[in-house]
């Protein structure tokens, strides 16, 4: 019989890297199915494009750094950033755009910070904040959902509209983007923003344009359903302890109470908490985004606190900041909050009281 | 001679004041959208440099030692407006680019800094060579950033550069290439902030190579091993 000796802890959790991110790129799966029943084949097209580019970014940077390249990309973590930068930009971006935002975030956000386990921020978001703040324009142009578009993109119009900013039939983002009424169509996010500076109320606003047809169709419908796929996958990563409930909990919550406070406190100018959940990516955010292990804060309480301030954010930056969602800024203010949270919530050394050395 | 040679190489690379002392950040990163706006700063703080340190070399036996900073102070902005002044006359488009940053130049640390730790302890000559030379590191920074946050921010090289030069210069931009969606985040101020940073990196990896290059091979002495295997 052999006998190992070693320090603790003798308990291991029978998970490597590599699984974990892969449970995490299953869970996605629903999320992304109900993306391209809703939004079309933009996603996979984006989604491949990632995904070389981070594969080639990671691997280009590991050689030069003198790493093992097989060992080291076959964590899937960049493979994992790929695709949560794929999900987080619009469908028809051009292609030259997710490139120079997957290559930033692999090279410079995780790599150049000295790689997987050493990154302050969360790479896809910053890549998703870098290309908003480089090409606004291009980064806000959503379709409206497949049931709805005016015309109907193929495989082969999304694949030419990406890669050379026209369709096949020779149509640009803003014809394509034309819903059926003839209406050039936005997030509900961005529709209620804009409306709402019109000093239209918020309650008229849910009656008009975008919200108006039958739920099931209806743009915000298609919205919804997404961030709700979304939120059955982190279930199932709770389920497999993937993830701690500490922050899509606390992060959930919070952006509930906030919202919650400020609709009772003005009903006609602040959204209701549900149109803060349902929209945008808030439920994405909450279980894939923020409970990044790498950049997010490591103790109990403070996983709280660090979701509940994410959430905070997340409903402060809708309602009076410039971009109509807020899930990568909110997540990147508190990752660099994460050294103080972590320092202020180091839990009790087991037979030791509090307060004494 | 050596020293003078010494004194060029620390202004223009060991001593760089924007790469290694990290002094006059404020001006690099707001005016380094381009590269003549970098050039053009440049130049003028080589200029206020070069008048300050002359200057101030000379006083330095007259000066007291308790009130030598706010003379510093006031020989410094004498050539700034001196510098405003002319620029006001000669290039009035860059000065209205540069805006504030000209007057700025007088808080810029860089210069008190070599009056102070340099110039106020030596003679006319070297004083002179070292305000020229760190002047030069300054701007060649200034110029590199520029260039950088230009080309990748919109596509030029030297756009804008009759604002320095006069009407001869007119056609001298550089197209790289033709985009309709400007990288904005290279002209913003956090792309001066990257591109500083990547600048610095840039720099402490040549200085570990020639350092490496420069140190002789060590031995490899094969030892008998004395303790035991564990």
């Amino acid at each position: 019989m052999k006998l190992t000796l070693s320090s603790s802890p003798h308990l291991r959790t029978k998970r490597d890297t590599g699984q974990v991110m892969r449970l995490v790129l299953y869970a996605m799966l629903p999320g992304v199915a109900c993306q391209l029943y809703f939004f079309g084949w933009g996603v996979m097209v984006q989604a491949i494009i990632a995904l070389i580019t981070a594969i080639a970014t990671e691997a280009a940077i590991l050689a030069l750094r003198n790493k093992s390249v097989i060992r080291n990309l076959s964590d899937y973590s960049a493979v994992l950033t790929a695709c949560l930068l794929a999900v987080s930009i619009p469908p028809t971006l051009p292609w030259w755009m997710t490139v120079i935002g997957t290559f930033f975030a692999i090279a410079i956000v995780k790599q150049l910070y000295g790689g997987l386990g050493y990154n302050l921020f969360n790479p896809a978001m910053i890549a998703y904040v870098v290309l908003l703040v480089s090409f606004p324009a291009a980064m806000t142009q959503w379709l409206p959902p497949v049931s709805l578009q005016a015309t109907e993109l193929n495989f082969a119009d999304t694949l030419s509209l990406i890669f050379t900013g026209f369709s096949v039939d020779g149509m640009d983002i803003t014809q394509v983007k034309t819903t059926i009424d003839g209406i050039t169509s936005a997030t509900p996010l961005d529709y209620v923003k804009t409306g709402l500076t019109q000093s239209q109320t918020y309650s008229e606003l849910l009656n008009s344009g975008l919200f108006n047809s039958s739920v099931a169709d209806s743009a915000a419908a298609g919205w919804s359903w997404v961030g709700l796929a979304y939120a059955l996958g982190g279930l199932l990563l709770l389920r497999l302890k993937v993830i701690s409930w500490h922050i899509p909990g606390s992060m959930v919550l919070s952006v509930i109470i906030c919202a919650l406070l400020m609709h009772l406190i003005n009903p006609d100018i602040y959204a209701s908490p549900l149109f803060h959940l349902l929209n945008g990516s808030v439920l994405f955010g909450a279980f894939f985004i923020a409970t990044d292990p790498v950049s997010a804060s490591t103790t109990q309480k403070g996983r709280l606190v660090f979701g509940a301030m994410i959430g905070f954010w997340i409903v402060i930056i809708r309602t009076f900041g410039g971009y109509p969602d807020a899930v990568a800024f909110a997540v990147i203010i508190m990752n660099m909050a994460v050294p103080l949270i972590d320092y202020y919530t180091r839990p009790r050394t087991y037979g030791y009281s509090r307060g004494k050395q | 001679m050596s020293e003078l040679k010494e004194l060029t190489v620390e202004g223009l690379w060991k001593n760089n004041p924007a790469l290694v002392q990290l002094l006059g950040l404020c001006p690099l990163l707001a005016v380094t959208a381009t590269v003549i706006n970098g050039l053009g700063l440049g130049l003028a703080t080589m200029l206020v440099l070069i008048g300050s340190n002359v200057t101030v070399s000379l006083v330095r036996n007259i000066v007291r030692n308790e009130i030598r900073i706010p003379v510093f102070v006031m020989v410094i902005a004498a050539f700034v407006t001196i510098v405003q002044l002319l620029m006001n006359a000669f290039t009035y488009e860059l000065y209205l680019t540069l805006g504030i940053f000209i007057p700025l130049i007088v808080t810029n640390c860089a210069i008190i800094g070599r009056a102070e730790a340099y110039a106020s302890k030596n003679a006319v000559l070297p004083a002179a060579v070292d305000g020229l030379m760190m002047g030069a590191g300054f701007t060649a920074v200034l110029m590199v950033l520029g260039g950088m946050r230009e080309a990748l921010g919109s596509g030029t090289l030297l756009a804008g550069a009759d604002r320095l030069f006069g009407s001869i210069a007119t056609n001298w931009t550089i197209t790289l290439f033709d985009t309709e969606q400007p990288f904005l985040l290279a002209i913003l101020p956090p792309g001066a902030f990257l591109g500083m940073g990547l600048l610095i990196a840039v720099k402490n990896v040549i200085d570990a190579r020639l350092a490496a290059r420069q140190q002789p091979e060590t031995k490899t002495v094969t030892r008998i091993r004395v303790t035991a295997e564990s």
